[in-house]
């Protein structure tokens, strides 16, 4: 018995990394993710950092420092960036609604907000260019007030917001669902204002978890080509995405510059979510040891 | 200042929560309601807090009508039965949050409030843990930081919601003594909503019982205990066993025994009511309550057996002499309480 025991001790002193856990087979579970991991993703990715090597260092260079590659990856993150914003302040006020109100079609608001996960996004793009193209019914009094979207940059702006919006609704929603409204009744009676409950009690709860969300639309956004090659003009150095350019490099048998420019948005990529990750990360943690 | 309640009703949907309750509370008072879940209690303590309008009544603090005031504006204390804690912020951010929220003109300084933070953490006794996280402290100690940041205000009046629910008992004895001494010490005005009467009479000036909306008696704990006013009431506040029975001709009949009745009992059928620790154990042809007797415990010098009378459970002392009695027994309680069935 106790041989046993000291035993079980010493094979729990060997792997500090592996805690207890409730769930049984956990070599199994560990070599079925790690084959899968390693499958679906390390492959493909170790396959798009290998590949545009076959330029060297300075054909890599020479590739992605090319003003027309620059001026489409500032594009795609820029206005993701910017898409990811205006999603976080939409999407908690649409949360908001969905979750603090009871109002007649709510369910059918709620189911109409995960949309643009189903819909394919050559589909959105479509519908989003004849709306807004200077033809459209919301277009062509736009294009009188001297508004032009669909062909324009902002028209990529809009095709973004309208991808990532349901990410930041889904993350946020459930969490101001479980908000205890106690600890808002406890700020009222504290003296605190409708607007200081919101911004000192309500928000700072539901950061986290907006963060995740604007991280995911960004995200998203950053890679998105379906809906954006419709509306954006795809005009070089203007209303050109990265996406595109690499399917462009794609056409012309540039597989190396494609994986370049491949490369380029990972970098970027993985840096703005281990950024908005880390971020979300401290404020989890805060309050919770 | 005191508190005065008058006819206050509240409904939820076909739901009477409140029906009907006026209540006065004294300056300094620490005035319990007591009542089984669902009975209003919250719904009254909401009430005063601002955080429920009431549908007709009147609550005046201080000559002052509380129901014109929002909540914001009441300078009420409240702990919450779950406390409420802000999660994200330290237990010293969580005290001085009643103090920040103030409009400029009106905010102590930063030293004022930290200050301020740190005399309520002695007070709590809490010292040094003003950086903890709420998630950090044990349930006791979150129920400190509520009670600490609701008295940061400055209320007026301390109102609390179960305050010792969520705890275990040894906690809860220890937090009770400390909450009086808190009382005594500030001095407030202090309602605090239970369904342990245990704690209610242990600890309260004056036990309010609420049942379905309704005040079923005000009165002292002693007086509560001692002359309920209801059946209700005496079933609720102490282990006891309530019989139905009839007064006719002076007498009072219950389960065949009969005894004079008191003078003052109109006749009819009453419901009585009596407790073990005033009942005697008989011989069976003795002069009582037929009765079974299921168990005895041994307990330090003497014994209690548990006596089955009339279908309900009684458990009283009985002295080592009859310790040994047999199957068939008889009680009789010294004294009784009738009240109309």
């Amino acid at each position: 018995m106790s041989r046993a025991l000291s035993l079980a001790v010493a094979a729990k002193a060997r792997k500090p990394w592996r805690k207890d856990s409730v769930l049984p087979g956990f070599p199994l579970a560990l070599g079925i993710t790690l084959t899968w991991l390693s499958l679906i993703f390390l492959l493909p990715l170790s396959a798009l950092l290998l590949r545009p090597w076959e330029l060297g260092l300075s054909g890599f260079w020479t590739v992605v420092t090319d003003p027309r590659v620059i001026a489409a990856l500032r594009i795609s993150f820029g206005a993701a960036a910017l898409a990811a914003t205006i999603n976080a302040g939409l999407g908690l006020l649409i949360a908001w609604v969905l979750s603090r109100y009871a109002f007649p079609g709510r369910r059918f608001v709620d189911a109409l907000v995960d949309l643009p996960f189903a819909l394919p996004t050559a589909v959105a793009g479509i519908a989003l260019t004849a709306i807004y193209a200077p033809n459209g019914p919301l277009g062509a009094p736009l294009a009188e007030l001297g508004i032009r979207i669909a062909y324009t940059p902002l028209g990529i702006l809009l095709a973004l917001i309208f991808v990532g919006l349901p990410f930041v609704v889904r993350t946020v929603q459930p969490v101001l669902e479980d908000l205890d409204r106690e600890v808002e009744e406890a700020a009222r009676t504290l003296g605190a204002t409708p607007r200081q409950t919101a911004w000192r009690v309500v928000l700072p709860a539901l950061a986290p978890a907006l963060l995740t969300g604007v991280g995911l639309a960004f995200a998203r956004a950053a890679g998105e080509y379906g809906s954006v090659i419709f509306i954006a003009g795809n005009m070089p150095l203007r209303s050109e995405i990265a996406p595109l350019l690499i399917v462009i490099k794609l056409e012309q048998f540039d597989y190396a510059g494609a994986a370049a420019v491949g490369l380029a948005m990972l970098a970027l990529s993985f840096t703005g979510l281990l950024l908005l990750n880390s971020l979300q990360g401290a404020l989890a943690r805060r309050g919770r040891a | 200042m005191s508190l005065v309640i008058e006819n206050v009703a509240k409904t939820f949907g076909d739901h009477a929560a409140l029906d009907g309750v006026s209540l006065e509370a004294r300056q300094g008072e620490f005035l319990a309601l007591l009542g089984p879940s669902g009975s209003g209690k919250t719904t009254l303590l909401r009430v005063l807090a601002g955080l429920e309008r009431p549908d007709q009544g009147t609550v005046r603090f201080g000559g002052e009508d509380l129901l014109t005031m929002d909540a914001r504006a009441r300078r009420i204390g409240m702990v919450f039965q779950h406390y409420a804690l802000f999660r994200h912020m330290s237990v010293a951010q969580n005290i001085a949050f009643g103090l920040e929220v103030r409009p400029a003109s009106t905010r102590p300084s930063r030293t004022q409030i930290s200050a301020r933070v740190e005399s309520l953490l002695a007070l709590v006794q809490l010292e040094g843990l003003g950086g903890r996280y709420p998630a950090q402290l044990s349930g006791g100690q979150r129920q400190r930081v509520a009670l600490a940041r609701a008295l940061a205000i400055e209320p007026r009046m301390l109102l609390l919601d179960e305050p010792f629910g969520a705890l275990d008992a040894k906690v809860r004895r220890d937090l009770r003594g400390w909450l009086r001494r808190i009382h005594d010490e500030t001095g407030l005005t202090t309602i605090f909503v239970t369904h342990d009467q245990e704690e209610a009479l242990d600890l309260a000036d004056r036990v309010a019982i609420l049942r379905n909306g309704r005040l079923e008696q005000v009165d002292t704990p002693q007086r509560i205990y001692e002359a309920p006013a209801s059946a209700f009431v005496f079933d609720f506040v102490g282990e006891g066993v309530q019989l139905p029975g009839d007064v006719a001709d002076g007498m009072l009949i219950v389960e065949g025994w009969r005894t004079p009745a008191p003078a003052d009992a109109a006749p009819g059928p009453v419901m009585m009511s009596f407790r073990g620790v005033d009942t005697d154990l008989l011989p069976p042809h003795a002069e009582g309550l037929p009765a079974r007797k299921i168990s005895v415990l041994q307990r330090g010098g003497s014994s209690r057996a548990t006596c089955e009378v009339g279908g309900r459970t009684l458990v009283l002392e009985v002295p080592q002499s009859l310790a040994g009695l047999g199957f068939e027994v008889r009680v009789a309680p010294r004294t009784y309480l009738l009240h109309p069935r």
